[in-house]
Order: C-alpha cells, then sequence, then structure tokens
C-alpha cells in the first residue's frame, strides 16, 4: 500500500479534489442549457442539498440524529421573510439576518443536545421542532399562520439580477449559496476539527479519555448546521417569496433525513446527491399522484437501508472498488 | 489535605475511596500511592473491582466518598477530559478504538486534541506536519507504522491492542493505567506487549492490571492485591508470592464478595 509515502504527505492525497468532483460540479451547470425549463426545480434541488449537507454535519460526521433539523430552515426562512415584508428585501443580507437567527437558536439549544444521544436526541429534536412548528402555527400576526407569509417581497439580487420566471437568477444564486457553503463543508471535515467529530461518530466514550471536549465540539458543529440550515432557509423564502408553515414540519425534517441517507450520510456529496435523485424523483411522480410518492420513497428507504446501508455513495463506492480490484 | 500529599511525593493518591451500585460494594476504603515513575501491578479475581477502580480514579465515575489527588492536588470533582489534560490517562480492557478511523488519523486526533487544535475546522489536518509526524512515531514506536493508514476495525486483534496505548500515549501521560493490556491476546503475544510496556519512559508511572502471574513478577516492581472491592495487601513481588492471604485467594481456599 502507500505506506511508503510520508505521512502528512498521505494525508494530504486524500483531501486532494478528486477529478469527479470537479466533473460533478461543472455538470451543476448543465441545467441552463439542457433543462432552462426546469431552473425553478434545479434551484429547489440546490436549497435542498444545502440543507441536507448542514444535517450531514452533524448526522453524518458526528453522529448527532435529529428529527427536528427543519427547525433551522424555518427560522431562517421566516426571518428572512419577516424581515423583507416589514424592513427591507435585499437578498444577501436576509440571508446573513437568516444565519444568524437560526445559529443564535442553535447555539442555544446545542447546550441540550451536546448531553444527549440516541432515542433521548431523537425525541428531543422532535420536541424542539414541534415547539417552533406550534409557536410559529399560534403567532399568525407575525408569521400568516396556517395560510402562510404573504407579503415577502426581494429586492433583486445585487440590485441588478431580478428573480425572474424561469428562475436563472434563482439557480444562479442558490448554486453559489450551495458551492460556497459546500467548499466550508470540505474543509471543516478535513481539519482537525472534522477529525474530532469523527471520534465522537465513532465512540463517544473513548474520546474523553484522550482528553477531548466531546461537548464543546457538538455545540460548536450544531451551531454550525443551524446556521447552514438558516441560510437555506432564507433561500428559499428568497427564491419563491413566500414562506409557508411546512418549512418548519416534521415533514421536512423527515425528507431532509431520508434524502441524506438516501444519498449516503457522512460522505460530503450524500445530501447533494440524495437531493437531485429524490427532488428529480418527486417532479416527476408527484404529477401522477401526491400520495402514491410515499409510497414509492418507502420502498426506496427500505430498499436502500437493507442492500445499500451506506446510502448510494456507499454503494458506488463499493462497487468502483470492487472493480478497480478486478481489473488491476 | 493536598499538602500533606504533595509531601509522600505521590503522583497519584486514593484517599478512602468507596463506592457501590445499589447494594454491591464495588469499592470499600481504597487507600493507595503511586510513587513518581514506578510500574504497579494491580491484580485480584475476576469481579474484585479493579476495572471500577481506574473508572473512579479517571472520574469516569464518581465515588460514593473518598479523594484523588494528582501530583498532590486534589481532582476528585473534575471529569475525566480534565485529568487526562493533567496527565492522568487510562487503556480500556475492551478495546474502545475508533473502528473507522485509520490508525494514524485515531492517533492524529488524539496528538491534535492534546495540543489544542481540536477545534480548528479552517486548517486542514496535514497542515499540521509536527502532530502527523508525532502521530506517526508513536505509532512506529509500537511496530503499526507499516499498518497506520488501515482503518481500526481491520487490523489484527493484537494491533487493535497495541493502538490502545497509542491512543493514550499521544496524550503525553504522566500516570498510565492499563486495564488488562493483554486481555484476549495469546500468551506467547503478550510478552512483547509488556516489553513495549516496560520500555515506556521512567516519566510515566505505570499501573497495571494482569492475570498472569509470571507476566506481572516480570514487570511490576509493586503489587496490588484487590479482593471485594478492597486492597487486601500491597508489598513487593517477592512479599505478595510469599503472603498467605494471597495464595488463600488464587488457590480459592477463602471465598469472599
Ligand atoms: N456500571 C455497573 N453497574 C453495576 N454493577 C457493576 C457496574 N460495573 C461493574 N459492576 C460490578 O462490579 C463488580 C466489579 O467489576 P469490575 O470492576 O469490572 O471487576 P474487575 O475489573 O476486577 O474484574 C462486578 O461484580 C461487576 O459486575
Ligand atoms: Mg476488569
Amino acid at each position: 500500500m502507500a505506506s511508503a509515502a510520508a505521512p502528512h504527505a498521505y494525508l494530504q492525497q486524500q483531501a486532494r479534489w478528486h477529478w469527479v468532483e470537479i466533473v460533478f460540479w461543472l455538470s451543476t451547470l448543465l441545467p441552463f442549457v439542457l433543462f432552462p425549463q426546469y431552473l425553478q426545480l434545479a434551484s429547489q434541488i440546490a436549497i435542498t442539498a444545502l440543507f441536507a449537507l448542514s444535517l450531514d454535519l452533524i448526522l453524518g460526521y458526528a453522529g448527532v440524529v435529529s428529527l427536528g433539523h427543519a427547525a433551522f430552515f424555518g427560522l431562517g426562512a421566516y426571518t428572512a421573510g419577516i424581515l423583507s415584508k416589514f424592513y427591507w428585501g435585499e437578498p444577501l443580507s436576509l440571508l446573513v439576518a437568516g444565519a444568524l437567527v437560526a445559529g443564535l437558536v442553535g447555539y442555544a439549544t446545542s447546550w441540550i443536545i451536546a448531553y444527549f444521544r440516541h432515542l433521548a436526541l431523537i425525541m428531543i429534536t422532535l420536541g424542539l421542532g414541534l415547539l417552533l412548528y406550534e409557536a410559529a402555527n399560534s403567532a399568525s400576526w407575525l408569521t400568516g399562520g396556517a395560510d402562510g407569509l404573504q407579503g415577502v417581497r426581494i429586492r433583486p439580487l445585487l440590485d441588478y439580477f431580478n428573480f425572474d420566471l424561469y428562475g436563472r437568477t434563482a439557480y444562479t444564486y442558490s448554486l453559489i449559496v450551495l458551492f460556497l457553503a459546500f467548499l466550508v463543508t470540505r474543509r471543516i471535515i478535513h481539519s482537525p476539527f472534522g477529525l474530532s467529530l469523527r471520534g465522537i461518530r465513532e465512540n463517544p466514550v473513548r474520546m474523553p479519555a484522550i482528553g477531548a471536549p466531546s461537548r464543546a465540539h457538538i455545540r460548536k458543529i450544531y451551531t454550525i448546521a443551524a446556521v447552514m440550515a438558516g441560510i437555506a432557509g432564507a433561500l428559499i423564502a428568497e427564491t419563491t417569496e413566500t414562506v409557508s408553515l411546512e418549512t418548519l414540519s416534521f415533514q421536512r425534517s423527515a425528507d431532509v433525513l431520508v434524502i441524506l441517507i438516501l444519498g449516503g450520510a457522512g460522505r460530503l456529496y450524500g445530501g447533494i446527491v440524495g437531493a437531485i435523485i429524490y427532488m428529480v424523483a418527486r417532479d416527476q411522480f408527484s404529477g401522477v399522484n401526491p400520495q402514491f410518492w410515499y409510497f414509492w420513497i418507502g420502498l426506496l428507504l427500505v430498499a436502500v437501508v437493507m442492500f445499500l446501508p451506506n446510502g448510494i455513495l456507499g454503494g458506488l463506492a463499493r462497487f468502483t472498488e470492487s472493480w478497480r480490484r478486478r481489473s488491476r | 489535605m493536598a499538602t500533606q500529599i504533595a509531601v509522600t511525593g505521590a503522583v497519584l493518591a486514593a484517599r478512602g475511596l468507596d463506592k457501590s451500585f445499589g447494594s454491591l460494594v464495588v469499592a470499600s476504603g481504597i487507600d493507595f500511592e503511586l510513587p513518581q515513575g514506578a510500574r504497579y501491578a494491580l491484580i485480584g479475581p475476576n469481579g474484585a473491582g479493579k476495572t471500577t477502580l481506574i473508572n473512579l480514579m479517571t472520574g469516569m465515575l464518581r465515588p460514593d466518598r473518598g479523594q484523588i489527588f494528582l501530583g498532590g492536588e486534589a481532582v476528585t470533582a473534575l471529569g475525566p477530559a480534565a485529568r487526562v489534560k493533567r496527565g492522568l490517562v487510562r487503556t480500556f480492557q475492551i478495546n474502545a478504538l475508533f473502528p473507522h478511523l485509520s490508525a494514524l488519523e485515531a492517533v492524529a486526533l488524539a496528538v491534535c486534541e492534546r495540543q489544542g487544535h481540536g477545534g480548528i475546522w479552517w486548517r486542514r489536518l496535514p497542515d499540521y506536519r509536527a502532530a502527523v509526524e508525532e502521530a506517526h512515531a508513536i505509532l512506529a514506536s509500537l511496530h503499526l507504522a507499516d499498518d497506520c493508514y488501515r482503518l481500526t476495525h481491520e487490523l489484527a486483534y493484537g494491533q487493535q491492542r497495541l493502538l490502545e496505548i497509542a491512543l493514550a500515549l499521544a496524550t503525553k501521560p504522566k500516570v498510565l493505567l492499563l486495564d488488562e493490556p493483554a486481555a484476549g491476546v495469546p500468551r506467547d503475544e503478550s510478552g512483547a506487549l509488556f516489553g513495549v510496556i516496560s520500555g515506556l519512559s521512567r516519566d510515566i508511572t505505570v499501573l497495571f492490571i494482569e492475570h498472569d502471574m509470571d507476566v506481572v513478577f516480570r514487570f511490576a516492581s509493586r503489587i496490588l492485591v484487590m479482593v471485594g472491592g478492597r486492597i487486601l495487601v500491597e508489598g513487593s513481588p517477592d512479599q505478595i508470592s510469599a503472603d498467605p492471604r494471597v495464595r488463600e485467594v488464587y488457590l480459592g481456599q477463602k471465598r469472599h464478595g
């Protein structure tokens, strides 16, 4: 094996961009030429991918399970939506505001999150999510309640690019934000902090025995993930110019979890690949019968978890690995 | 109190430790001291409370009563990570490793945490070249360099036992508590493993739990015998092998509980 390489050179090699990654990101530009009529959908996919990426940071890397991650998505969406309705509609600053509010709530709740694991954690994140949903529902004077927030007005991006009907601006904007967030995520997972997160995921009992402050690490990554989810939420508010209660719902928390598991948790691209497959399939199926959609998703989820326990990307990795071995 | 301990020159000391799980007393009036640079063996039958004692010393369990002193300072109120930071480190009887990290990553993790880089997310791990090379050197000293890029769960069991120790060494311990480091290792390999342990720097004070009496007599300068949550006797290998009470325990002529 590569045991001849100096250890730091070996790690450097592992962190380097693979050509498949470059091809992947170039191909995200294809919708502009191949499917110009689907750019709105492409924008939604990019936003969902960003949301799934944020969940991957806590679930896939730190092993912190959440069934209430939509709380931060919704907070970002409502923050951007409400501010644009009552104060100003400049999209970039709204993005920052959404990130800030979600991050603050994320930081506050991370003090609870860091003390629990497994089932208790699922229940707590679920509970916090439901709590926020009901709060938004009853504060209808502010949020519009079940009718959704009306009157979201977003100014053109950089006061120049209108959010057009076809979604050109929306997709360009969402894609850039996704890519920047991806760069940050990529850096995090290759950092000493990212290694510590994987340590927590792999063995939370051993971490204190090597002097690692696991709880501080969890608080930090939970806050970062909340910020990222808040940005995704703010993006959805800006690109659709509406905010519905659905952004805070259990359904959305469950969907993003399904997306990540389908794509492969802890694999960096799992959330993105999962989002593409899930959203494109839903777009194709839901025309036929929206109830039926969850039937197929249920089936797919069971199949993936049974046969590809590490998600689609995990399965692909195993396939290419065995293929490479055979061809050698 | 703390000053009293400092005078005796012990790096690690326990004073009157009690611990019960419900009605089961697992530690009762535990008193002992480890002098700087010592090689202590902790022996006793299964269920005597040896692992529990390590859990108490390292903060993984809270004692019902009693105090723990590290370098003369009471650390009883500190959590496990804080004690590790002060140099009190343990290994586990049952492997507690990071299955999907490579051996190099696992040890680099421990080195980075010791150096305070564990929270740095904006620089890449290979940029901490000194830390990575230190991790590699520790692995090399335990004969693990050739397999350091393999995932932990792919390593042979004996290698995993060595990685247990490598993780502890990466924290730069002052006191190392080894809970049956050779547990599950074939007899002919355990000698090599203890060779590694006895080769550790004398700056590290070591207490190890071990069942194989040959190994104990070979590598320990002093021996603590624990039975039923109490320290039955402490002494040199010669004293212990001659002690009738210890013989009774080991020949099973006396029931205890
Ligand atoms: N967390 C626990 N809860 C209840 N009983 C325990 C716990 N840990 C250990 N024990 C019991 O305490 C006794 C001492 O265990 P242990 O310290 O592991 O013994 P040793 O390491 O000497 O074999 C055993 O009877 C064991 O079953
Ligand atoms: Mg034990």
